[in-house]
């Protein structure tokens, strides 16, 4: 029944043995601080992971859960002295926990296999899908389908959540966004990538981050048919369809652009795909053909607040509506990209708008990929400590720059009745420049 | 091995999920934070209250397993590390301030209170708790009064010990007793809470602390200063105390640590220094600036080729903080870093220094060295692979090497991580034969049924 532990085994030993046990992870670990339990902390998971390795300890249902109790939200590697590479080991993990299949169910399996094999690998199948849904939310169906109360049927968790549901977007990013986007001076050439849940949900928030690329003499390229980054699979134990994402990905932008040589950056919004689309280079390091080009592909890979800040964030003159903001830092661009000042710099450079600190702005909000779904009961609890740091800052705005995390707010916030906004930096700035705020004049 | 003995009755007590078997709960509870000791425990229990402690005593006696108590795991010295067939004694859930004294300025709390948090309640009220060791930020106050932890603050403000009043305790057959109090003078009888202090939980489970804050000083100056060598810091440091200064803070630290802590903080340390000095005064304003350009004065007289000072509070707290991660950030440069905590005479310091370079070459091992010069405590950390054998039995013995040189220049074989496990052999090197047969008479007085922690200091 139990197979041999094939990646956690292929990574080098040297990684487990870095984690020498200090316990400077402990206070950052969200479930940990919750149970006070060493099997729900980082060293307790990376002792578990190197059990299994010495075989010591088989690949069990409990480590299989205990694997999807992780929210993979990487605070571990911030507080890490040693610099342990948590993230890897933590897929290779949960790639074994499915290989072994020790959790798998027939509706686990067709979730899986509709998730990762079908929504998210076809680009157009998740648009198609995304099409279905906005009819289907702007048809009488969903009012029909209450009043007939035959919302019953539906699964627990889509009655949970689909009233407090964002909205789809009105236009996908393909009918917003042009191939090819040239400002009046154009001083660099930057790709765009537009994510999916990104795009389904918040395809305004891609417009906008193009704009706000042509602002600073940026010419941007944004590839029709993209892929899914493939962070879902590779947090979800399939990084063979990672993989294939990848170089998919690294295939339709070198096409559009010629080659990634004349690109200066590659430009992502979403913390959660950034932080895996700068592994590109560690995901395809076996493959010959690919090698060279996602070691590239990594290197040009940039947050947007990141880039912006390198090539310097212009500044916005004052005279819009004077705004208070906090900003929530998404777990995989603070802790996965290590960028928490540029997104911060960016909104500053609003000069209308006040940014308000919130208490553990790096403390994850539960969203964590899928987490809210599988894990209801951890989610509900740290999106509460969320909402509570947020309420408390008086801040009238959230600025989050990953869709996951925005997702997880406003349904936290409607639920809740507040009223606060979410939204992306990106988009506070693009507002304010359609307001005829130019940074020339500034 | 004799079966672990059947936990159900146990878990009645304690409730069933407090009572943890499975291999998954075991093996995370398996090690602390020292270097290449691990074993497996037949249990972990969680308890929260004193009472508990008792029952999981009692239940120890019955069954004849000992009993290792915990806190957060970061001891250094295999001091919780388990035994084999023992129970863990989980006290990280206890973890309540029950009092705060602003009159009396002292903290009232339970065992498995985070040492942070109690350093933060006090700076909120003007206060200062100033034992502050590396891994404060989630070490237990139980922990630190069971190993008297030290920290950065020690050449000023002592160690936990000096900041303890009181204790409650369990003994080994259940008995909850409450030792010492707010007094500041006080003679009645023995001073009992300081028997348990440093005891290693081998004479009692220590459940609440009553501890001492002090006023918080209000000036603090932080300096840093570069050496060309090691042993031109430790003159520096030799000097400075000469010279009737007492900072709070003498850290040092050498190229190797620099390194490494610069990979890990990026707060713009020079990476090409051979030496820095973190020197740090607090106190009176006026007292504080006289002793500032006192230290910078005698830094450079014995070489400092670049003396700075932290310009802003928040510089300072990066700059000690990335210090208090120098250990764990040494991990990046090996598997295996086995921390020692030497501590010889501040006269000593430069020739403690050249004797570990020295053994170091001797031996072809990699040894990093940093520290709290100003207490004479030094940490020289071997980088090296616990699986491979040639080199750990080299490690082994420029250790025991480094020790005999300690002890030699009139110091001592552990300063502040105790001795548990990875001391216990060399404990003999450091007391006498009558002394340690005093502390066993000790041991067997107050743990007849040898229940707590058998086996480390010293074998029973």
């Amino acid at each position: 029944m139990k197979q041999i532990p094939l990646q956690l085994s292929k990574l080098d030993y040297s990684m487990l043995q870095q984690c020498m046990h200090c316990g400077m992870c402990l206070p950052v670990c969200p479930t940990f601080d919750a149970t006070k339990l060493e099997r729900h902390s980082p060293r307790g998971r990376i002792a578990l992971m190197r059990a299994i390795t010495d075989g010591r300890l088989g690949l069990s249902r409990a480590f299989a859960e205990e694997m999807y109790f992780c929210l993979g939200c990487l605070a571990c590697e911030s507080a890490c002295p040693a610099g342990v590479d948590y993230g890897a080991m933590f897929e290779a993990s949960r790639c074994d926990v499915e290989s072994s299949r020790v959790l798998a169910t027939r509706k686990r399996d067709l979730a899986r296999w509709l998730a990762l094999q079908i929504l998210f690998t076809h680009p157009r199948m998740l648009r198609l899908a995304g099409h279905l849904l906005r009819h289907y939310r702007n048809s009488l169906l969903p009012k029909a389908l209450h009043q007939l109360r035959l919302t019953r049927w539906f699964p627990s968790w889509v009655r949970e959540f689909e009233p407090f549901c964002p909205e789809l977007s009105l236009f996908f990013s393909d009918q917003l966004i042009k191939e090819q986007e040239t400002p009046k001076i154009k001083k660099y050439r930057v790709g765009m990538l537009t994510g999916c849940v990104q795009d389904l949900l918040y395809a305004q928030v891609n417009r906008d981050t193009v704009d706000i690329l042509l602002v600073h003499n940026c010419e941007v390229l944004t590839p029709r048919r993209q892929s899914c980054c493939g962070s879902l699979h590779a947090h979800n134990g399939n990084l063979k369809i990672s993989r294939t994402l990848a170089r998919r990905n690294i295939k339709a932008m070198e096409r559009l652009a010629g080659s990634l040589d004349s690109l200066d950056a590659i430009i992502s919004n979403a913390g959660g795909c950034g932080s895996h689309l700068k592994h590109y280079d560690e995901l395809l390091k076996d493959d010959p053909a690919f090698r060279d080009r996602a070691k590239q592909w990594s290197e040009k890979l940039k947050d947007v607040s990141e880039w912006l800040k390198q090539i310097g964030i212009k500044r916005l003159p004052s005279g819009g509506e004077p705004k208070l903001v906090t900003y929530h830092e998404s777990c995989h661009l603070c802790h996965g990209q290590k960028v928490s000042a540029a997104p911060r710099e960016l909104l500053c450079a609003i000069s209308d708008l006040t940014l308000i600190e919130m208490k553990e702005s790096t403390w994850c909000c539960g969203s964590a990929g899928i987490y809210n779904l599988t894990q209801p009961e951890m989610a509900a609890s740290l999106l509460q400590r969320k909402l509570l740091h947020l309420e408390s800052t008086k801040a009238t705005v959230v600025a989050s720059a990953n869709p996951g995390c925005t997702i997880q707010l406003e349904i936290g916030l409607r639920k809740s009745g507040r009223t606060l906004r979410v939204t992306h930096p990106v988009s506070l700035y693009a507002e304010a420049y359609r307001k005829g705020l130019n940074p020339e004049n500034a | 091995m004799p079966a672990p003995p059947d936990f159900r009755e146990l878990a009645a007590e304690l409730g069933f999920e407090n009572i943890r078997t499975d291999l998954e709960d075991l093996i995370p509870y398996s090690f602390d934070g020292t270097a290449a000791l691990s074993q497996m425990p037949a249990a972990v229990a969680f308890v929260t209250t004193p009472q508990q402690v008792a029952s999981v005593m009692r239940f120890a006696d019955a069954n004849h397993c000992p009993v290792v108590a915990r806190g957060s795991g970061t001891g250094l010295s295999g001091g919780s590390v388990p035994l084999p067939n023992c129970i863990v004694l989980c006290l990280s859930r206890m973890n309540n301030i029950l009092e705060f004294d602003e009159q009396n300025l002292t903290i009232l709390a339970e065992a498995g209170a985070i040492t942070q948090t109690v350093a933060d309640l006090a700076g909120r009220h003007g206060l200062l708790y100033p034992p502050d060791p590396g891994s404060m930020k989630i070490s237990t106050i139980g922990g630190n009064v069971a190993e008297n932890s030290g920290g950065l603050r020690g050449l000023k403000y002592g160690v936990t010990r000096d900041y303890v009043m009181g204790l409650e305790v369990v003994l080994a057959d259940g008995r909850i007793l409450w030792l010492g109090g707010k007094c500041v003078k006080d003679v009645a009888g023995y001073s009992l809470k300081d028997l348990f202090i440093g005891s290693e939980g081998t004479l009692g489970v220590i459940t609440k602390v009553l501890l001492k804050l002090v006023p918080k000083p209000p000036a603090k100056r932080t300096l840093l200063a570069i050496f060309p060598s090691l042993e031109s810091a430790a003159e520096a440091v030799s000097a400075i105390i000469a010279a009737k200064i007492t900072p709070c803070t003498l850290e040092f630290l050498d190229n190797v640590t620099i390194r490494c802590v610069e990979a890990y903080a990026a707060i713009g340390l020079p990476v090409n220094a051979e030496a820095l000095l973190l020197m740090e005064t607090d106190g009176h304003p006026a007292a504080v600036e006289d002793e500032a350009l006192k230290m910078e004065t005698l830094a450079r007289r014995h070489g400092a080729q670049n003396v700075s000072l932290a310009g802003t509070e928040q510089e300072a707290a990066r700059l000690s903080s990335a210090r208090r991660h120098a250990f764990s950030s040494l991990a990046r440069l090996a598997p295996t870093v086995i921390l020692e905590d030497v501590t010889v005479p501040r006269s000593e310091l430069a020739a403690l220094v050249r004797q570990i370079q020295e053994v170091a070459q001797r031996h072809a091992v990699r040894i990093g060295i940093f520290g709290h010069m100003g207490d004479g405590n030094l940490h020289p950390t071997f980088l090296t692979n616990e699986r491979n054998a040639a080199e750990m039995q080299r490690v082994e013995s420029a250790m025991r090497e480094i020790f005999e040189c300690a002890v030699k220049l009139g110091g001592t074989i552990t300063g502040e991580h105790g001795v548990g496990l990875a001391k216990k052999p060399f404990l003999p090197m450091m007391v006498s034969p009558g002394t340690l047969e005093l502390m066993r008479q000790l041991k067997r007085t107050l743990d007849p049924r040898v229940l707590l922690n058998p086996g480390k200091i010293f074998d029973p």
